[in-house]
């Protein structure tokens, strides 16, 4: 993190074109530095925070006072920052008897300040929690005195998150457990509170700013939406490919311990609505053995929306992984233990968040905790369910890109397709699609409803709807056909249409086997094709002769008699043909 | 480290922290002297020393200084 004077150069950059938005910072104690602090961050979250503070210890004033600058600015996020400095100096003064009210008596007042501020106003409010002091009266003893200023400090954090568990626009900054990660002794410097009423030393102001900031950016929907991970030494000990799965470490024993809690932090990530995704270089079936068999894996298959696991550059495959979640690269998180993955995808997708993770896997946590990745200003059922709604639309792409062979791959999507003539139920359909198919459509030949229904009623054609399904789920209808009994030899392929969303499954293959069928059962010789060329068909140009259709005239002809179905992993579910 | 030296250092980090290159430090300079050195300039100045010396100031030694010359002094007996 930028310590406060590298900071302090970014209020003289450009911040043309970022968020605007208005933050009044009221504080008990000497702010300025603060204020300025959460501008230069912002800066960094493509924020333009205009910070507007008040002398210190107007507080109640500007918040009651409804004239006051205060509701002139019109803010859209108010910061209270009420110091524990203060908190003690106010219980300092009350008598004895008064103070085990210290608690209730604050919360009290800050509920009257919210009540006040949300009936002018639309704003946010952020209210800093206090950060430990013991003054060491009671010593041990103090959790035993609800008078003590320990229990009194320690029951008013408490009732602020139940307060602002009840009340939509209150957000409480932890800024206490700043505190207890950097240490008092980094985080308050008794000099600098002397002389100047400050309470934050200037090491640890570029933390709390930056607390703050992500708090203001995840209201303005700038958040992380998914966590992508390395598995060798990242998710376990070792390398799975070379260790294999009795050596790689994870568990209760030594390194193992590390890796295990990490996965359980993943777990509860996952559970809260961040989608899990896995970037491996590996053999995709060994990547996966731990998730099937190893006794301690704490994530399993099933948490994980896509998993790729191949020998290609990591940042060809983020962008697949992308692709596949449709969401932006700003809003993803890649973990890596090597460093040269690391700046590979960092100098080649600058937005992918890639922290820096130390060498030592036991110190994973304690540095992810630091950089509070996963901010969120919402939480709901659906987010628990989020990963698996991501990892169906996921799985189809992911699988495809796991087979090395097509075929394989086709064989195990388990391809139907209900094939039926033109009826009342699907004419709508049918005609839609006459209408809107551009790219895979031979003759482009428009069709309303009406025109439909006479082909289907007509007795000199054929008509024929396919639908697609997979183990993934079920298309709907994506193909048209239309024969029209020329003579009596030949049948001439008056529309063939095709929706682009199934193509390369071997769909083709199966209305030829149908249609081709079709003409040998009732007797044809030939089909006849034509492709007439648009603005956008030009995809279908080749499509006859490549399915061996023979040039002739002006037209494609096929010799049904002749014809051998063609390999395909598509099985018929229920046909009902129109003769 | 010669104080000299000393004096060099500390001028340059005046000049960094208050954004202005054309300053004149002497020992008798003060607060007054200098337009950009109000009250959250000094803090910053202190809390730039501090760093730059790996120090510590306390509240009695900051609040002991009246001009340029006492805080120098104060930095080298610190650090020598």
């Amino acid at each position: 993190m930028k310590d406060f004077f590298q900071l302090l150069k970014n209020l003289k950059k450009d911040f043309t074109g970022f968020t605007n938005c208005k933050v009044a910072v009221l504080g008990d104690t000497s702010t300025q530095f603060l204020t300025q602090a959460i501008r230069a961050v912002g800066y960094e979250k493509r924020l333009d925070l205009n910070v507007w503070e008040t002398d210190f210890n107007q507080i109640e004033r500007q918040i009651y006072d409804t004239s006051s600058e205060l509701y002139a600015v019109h803010p859209d996020i108010i910061i209270v920052f009420q110091s524990a400095h203060i908190l003690l100096s106010k219980y300092n003064k009350l008598s004895t008897d008064e103070h085990d009210m210290l608690a209730s008596n604050e919360l009290s007042s800050i509920e009257n300040y919210y009540a006040v501020l949300s009936e002018k106003l639309t704003a946010k409010v952020i209210y800093y929690n206090y950060t430990e002091i013991d003054d060491h009266v009671f010593g041990n003893f103090a959790s035993k005195i609800p008078a003590s200023f320990l229990f009194q400090l320690r029951k008013l954090n408490y009732e602020l998150m139940l307060f602002a568990s009840k009340n939509h626009n209150f957000y409480v900054c932890e800024i206490s457990t700043i505190q207890n990660r950097v240490g008092k002794k980094t985080f308050f410097h008794t000099s600098i509170y002397i002389n100047y009423e400050m309470v934050l030393s200037v090491d640890v102001i570029p933390e709390i700013a930056s607390k703050t900031v992500d708090l203001i950016a995840a209201l303005h929907g700038n958040f992380k939406k998914c966590l992508i991970l390395d598995l060798d030494n990242t998710l376990w000990g070792g390398i799975i490919g070379d260790d294999g799965m009795e050596n790689i470490q994870m568990g209760s024993l030594g390194i193992g311990k590390a890796f295990t809690e990490f996965q359980y932090w993943i777990k509860k990530l996952k559970n809260r609505g961040i989608i899990i995704a896995v970037c491996s270089k590996n053999i995709e079936s060994v990547a996966k053995e731990p998730f099937e068999k190893h006794p301690d894996m704490v994530l399993q298959l099933n948490d994980i929306a896509v998993f790729v696991a191949n020998w290609e550059n990591k940042a060809d495959n983020l962008r697949h992984i992308q692709s596949v979640l449709n969401i932006g690269f700003d809003t993803m998180v890649f973990l890596d233990d090597n460093p040269f993955e690391r700046s590979l995808v960092h100098s080649t997708i600058p937005e992918i968040c890639v922290p820096e993770l130390p060498e030592d896997p036991a110190d994973y946590l304690e540095y992810l905790y630091s950089l509070n990745l996963f901010e969120t200003t919402s939480y709901s059922h659906e987010d628990k369910q989020r990963t698996a709604l991501y990892k169906i639309e996921a799985e189809r792409k992911t699988v495809q890109k796991s087979f090395l062979n097509e075929d394989d791959f086709l064989k195990s999507l388990h391809m139907q397709s209900l094939v039926e003539p033109f009826t009342t139920f699907n004419i709508p359909r049918v005609a839609q699609l006459s209408q809107r198919s551009n790219q895979f459509n031979l003759r482009a030949i428009r069709y309303t409803d009406a025109d439909i229904k006479f082909f289907a009623e007509s007795e000199k054609y054929f008509t024929f709807a396919f639908t697609l399904e997979d183990k993934f789920g079920d298309n709907g209808m994506i193909c048209v056909i239309i024969l029209h009994k020329e003579n009596e030899q030949t049948l001439f392929i008056d529309t063939w249409l095709m929706s682009c969303r199934v193509l390369k499954r071997g769909m083709e293959h199966f209305v030829l086997n149908k249609i081709a069928g079709c003409a040998k059962e009732n007797g044809f010789k030939y089909l006849k094709g034509e492709y007439i060329p648009t603005s956008k068909n030009e995809m279908v140009q080749h499509h006859y002769k490549g399915l061996g259709f023979e040039s002739s005239n002006e037209f494609w002809r096929l010799d049904v008699a002749n014809y051998e179905d063609k390999k395909c992993f598509i099985l018929e579910k229920y046909s009902k043909v129109n003769n | 480290m010669e104080k000299e030296q000393l004096e060099k250092i500390v001028k340059e980090i005046f000049i960094d922290v208050l954004d202005k290159k054309d300053i004149v430090l002497t020992n008798e300079t003060t607060a007054n002297d200098i337009e950009e050195w109000d009250s959250l300039a000094h803090i910053r100045l202190v809390v730039a020393i501090e760093m730059k010396f790996n120090t510590h100031f306390s509240s009695r030694e900051i609040q002991s200084w009246d001009n340029v010359g006492d805080m120098i002094a104060c930095i080298y007996d610190k650090i020598k």
